[in-house]
Parts: C-alpha cells; sequence; structure tokens
C-alpha cells in the first residue's frame, strides 16, 4: 500500500488526519464559545451531544483520528532519526528562515497529547464516560453538590476556580498554537497544495487560524476562572 | 581591504567508512582573507604533507559554484554561514582574526563518509538513474520556437534545473530527507511538454528509488530551502507531492 510503505503517503496520512482534527477543534472551540454566551444554552449543547449515538461515534472516530496521527508522529519520528544517523553534528546554528516550531513538531504533539489526557479526566470522565457505563459514582461532586453529566457549564466553573488548571490549559494551548502555526501549512504543502504564490497566504491563514482557536479556547478558561 | 588573519580549525578525521572519527585541531598563520576557503584547506594540507602527515581528505572539483563536488558543513552551516554560495565560493574574509572554525562532514545515514570530510554521494546519481531523465529520440536539433513554452513556466524549470545536486539539502536536514533535491529534479522535467510524457512513471521510481536509499520523511522544515546553495525553493516539494499523489490515484 503506498500510502504506508512511500514516504510521501506516510506523510499524507499526517497531512489528512491533521486536517481532520483541525475541522474537530474548530467546531470544538465555538461550542465552547457558547459557554460564555450563556450557561442554560451551553448545557443544552452538552444534552444534545451527551452520549447519543452519534456523540459516541463521532467521538470513536475522532479517537481514531488522534491514534493515526500519533502513531504516524512515532514512525516517522523514528524513522527520522534513523535517515539522520548515528553521528551528529557537534556544531549547529539555527537558521532564521527555519521556524521553532517545525523542528519540534513531535515534542508540542507530545504535549498536547498529555494536555489531552488531562482534559479528559476534567469533562469527558465526567460527562460521556458515567453515561456510557451507566454509573452515577463517576460523576463528580465537591461536596456541596453533584454535577449532572450535561452540566458543561458547572464543571468548567468547577474546573477553572483552581488556578493550576488554569496555568496547565493556557500552557497546552500554547503548544497547540504553535503545533497548529506549522501543521495547518505544511499539511497543505504535503497535499500538493501549495507554490510559491500560495505559500505565504497558507502561511497567514495558519497564523490567523491558530490566533483566533487557541484565544477561543483560552477566552473560555479565562471565564471560568472569573465567572 | 586584504589582511591576513589567524584562524583554529577544528576538522573532523575519519580514516573510513567504519572507523571512529575524531576532531583534529589545527593553528593557521598569517591566512589572507583574500583567499577562498577551499584555498585556506589547500595551505592546511600543505603544512601537514610538508609535516609529514596525512593530508584532509575533501572534494572538490570546478571551484567556481557550478559542479556540486564541494561539500563540507562549516560551523553549523552546509557550505557555510554565506547564503546561496557553495564552499568554494565562500571567502576568508567571512571569517575575523582569532576565530575558531569547525570543519564536519555532510552528516546523513544515506551519505556515508569515506574518508575525513568526503562523503559517498552516490545515492543521488542512483535517484537520477532511476528517472531523472527523458527518453527521446536523438534527431536533428529541433526548433527553438517549435514548443512554446510560457516564460514563467520556462524560468521555473530553468530554477529548478540551477539544482547542482551537492548535497546541502539532506545535511542540513534534520530527518535526513532528499525532498528538494528529488523535488527539483522532477520540476525540471515535469513542467515542460517533453517531460510531462513520463512524469507519472518518473515521480514513482524516483520516490521509490529515495525512500529504498534511506532518506528520510520531509517535514517541511524549510532547512534545506535556507541552506541551498542555488535558492531552489521548496514550491517544487510541493510540485513533487501533488505529481506524487496524482500518480498514485490514477494506478
Amino acid at each position: 500500500m503506498w500510502l504506508t510503505k512511500s514516504s510521501v503517503g506516510r506523510k499524507l496520512i499526517m497531512s489528512i488526519s491533521g486536517l481532520f482534527l483541525i475541522l474537530f477543534l474548530t467546531f470544538h472551540m465555538s461550542m465552547n464559545l457558547v459557554a460564555i454566551i450563556s450557561d442554560e444554552a451551553y448545557n443544552g449543547v452538552c444534552a444534545f451531544l451527551g452520549s447519543n449515538w452519534y456523540a459516541v461515534a463521532g467521538t470513536a472516530v475522532l479517537a481514531a483520528g488522534v491514534f493515526v496521527h500519533f502513531a504516524f508522529a512515532i514512525m516517522l519520528t523514528l524513522q527520522n532519526r534513523r535517515a539522520r544517523g548515528e553521528q551528529r553534528y557537534a556544531v549547529t546554528e539555527n537558521q532564521p528562515k527555519v521556524e521553532w516550531a517545525s523542528q519540534n513538531m513531535f515534542v508540542l504533539g507530545a504535549i498536547v497529547i498529555l494536555g489531552l489526557a488531562v482534559h479528559l479526566s476534567h469533562f469527558w470522565a465526567h460527562m460521556m464516560l458515567p453515561e456510557l457505563v451507566g454509573s452515577e459514582e463517576l460523576l463528580l461532586s465537591d461536596g456541596v453538590k453533584t454535577y449532572a453529566a450535561t452540566d458543561g457549564a458547572g464543571l468548567i466553573s468547577y474546573t477553572f476556580k483552581n488556578p493550576v488548571n488554569v496555568v496547565i490549559y493556557v500552557l497546552w494551548l500554547c503548544a497547540l498554537w504553535f503545533h497548529l502555526t506549522h501543521g495547518m501549512w505544511s499539511a497543505m504543502q504535503t497535499l500538493g497544495a501549495n507554490n510559491n504564490t500560495w505559500m505565504p497566504r497558507w502561511k497567514m491563514i495558519s497564523n490567523i487560524f491558530a490566533t483566533v482557536v487557541c484565544f477561543g479556547f483560552i477566552a473560555v478558561v479565562i471565564y471560568g476562572a472569573i465567572a | 581591504m586584504e589582511k591576513n588573519i589567524n584562524i583554529t580549525l577544528k576538522v573532523w578525521r575519519q580514516r573510513g567508512p567504519q572507523e571512529k572519527g575524531a576532531f583534529e585541531t589545527h593553528q593557521l598563520e598569517n591566512i589572507s582573507t583574500e583567499s577562498s576557503f577551499l584555498e585556506m584547506l589547500d595551505v592546511l594540507n600543505e603544512k601537514l604533507v610538508k609535516g609529514g602527515q596525512e593530508p584532509v581528505v575533501f572534494d572538490h572539483d570546478c571551484r567556481e559554484g557550478i559542479c556540486g563536488m564541494c561539500s563540507l558543513y562549516i560551523n553549523g552551516h552546509p557550505h557555510g554561514k554565506d547564503t546561496e554560495v557553495t564552499t568554494c565560493q565562500l571567502h576568508m574574509r567571512r571569517f575575523n582574526d582569532g576565530d575558531t572554525i569547525t570543519i564536519e562532514p555532510w552528516r546523513s545515514a544515506a551519505f556515508p563518509v569515506i574518508r575525513d570530510l568526503m562523503v559517498d554521494r552516490s545515492a543521488y546519481d542512483k535517484i537520477m538513474q532511476a528517472g531523472g531523465y527523458t527518453s527521446v529520440n536523438t534527431g536533428g536539433i529541433p526548433d527553438a520556437n517549435a514548443i512554446p513554452i510560457p516564460k514563467t513556466i520556462a524560468d521555473e524549470a530553468m530554477d529548478a534545473a540551477s539544482c547542482i545536486g551537492c548535497g546541502a539539502c539532506v545535511a542540513a536536514c534534520k530527518n535526513g530527507s532528499a525532498m528538494l533535491f528529488v523535488s527539483a529534479k522532477v520540476s525540471q522535467l515535469a513542467l515542460l511538454p517533453q517531460g510531462k510524457v513520463e512524469a507519472a512513471k518518473r515521480v514513482k521510481a524516483m520516490i521509490a528509488k529515495m525512500d529504498e536509499l534511506g532518506f528520510g520523511n520531509c517535514t517541511n522544515t524549510r532547512a534545506c530551502e535556507a541552506e541551498c546553495p542555488k535558492g531552489v525553493s521548496i514550491s517544487n516539494i510541493a510540485r513533487l507531492n501533488r505529481e506524487f499523489i496524482c500518480a498514485k490515484l490514477k494506478d
């Protein structure tokens, strides 16, 4: 299969799975913004998704997307280290034209995955998971009240009351910003949808998109912390 | 303004592909800033030979930046820090009195060291043999205007064809990827009507050979483009990806 056997094919898988995850991030960020406008509306969105079959199917596809993107990242990184050879340069100097993010995509991706694990333990484990396994015990309780599986707004304010979580989420989203600024135009380059005219355009689109998405997420974190 | 400088060289010495290499330090005095980098190495080798030592082995040929034979990773940059020049065009006026200059060979699994600073770049020849040509019947010279080609296309093909196959792209790439070289060689033909005929077959054969020879996967860091002595653009890599994906989808 040329998709896994050739270098360009493997990169194509990275590119398409990455663009799929970008699409997901856009939806997720848009839905989060609802929490700033109205708690009831946000909980309505949570109830609409809940553990309905389409939300579960979507989550499964999403998990597969993350898995493919991460598995291929590991495979490509190992192959690339081998191609570089055992003997490393004694002296290296950074090129101003080479973006820092582009050379650290794996590390940034690993930070994003770690952040994702923390994020799932904060929200998914108290929302979709209790409904899936039918266990009331998994619902979050802070001693005063128990947060219902569809009370997303309540979970937001509970999570971000803790300043440690705010710092973790902001760092996580900064890593995501760097990952996206390189990842988005790089995906278009790998697809072959690039040339001298579109290169600066794609880079600008990537920077704007990454900034909008990350600021959208951070806005909800800050809102949860102060509201 | 001509002046003489004293420099310290840290040169990679390695007796053979399987041997363990190490840096060797040499002091050079009164090096003219008018001399080229390779002339400075000639001075070093003369000194070594006179002292009864083995001269440093390095690749060079035309010494005017077009043959692609010279290499050398100088102070963390292939062909030195100067932009769009090869090592042979690098001059000692770019260095200061008292500088320490570290010289390493290209380091990539697909370019094994032959000796000292000389590496085996025949992997590039093998990629070219896999498809970097057009199968034409020789005959009379056709009229230059018989096949109209837009100026912009002709220019782009010419820019791609300026690749001298020196290997700086692989040397600069953290992934040891040869995509800039292969993309230039695919583009110079794929852009022109004469090359389009075999374009799909060519791109598949050249990528397959590139992967087989142990070059890495491109991650679009653009280090190759920044270090290329001929300024070959990574838009060629986008074209290579496009040509390859389209060719595979048609199969």
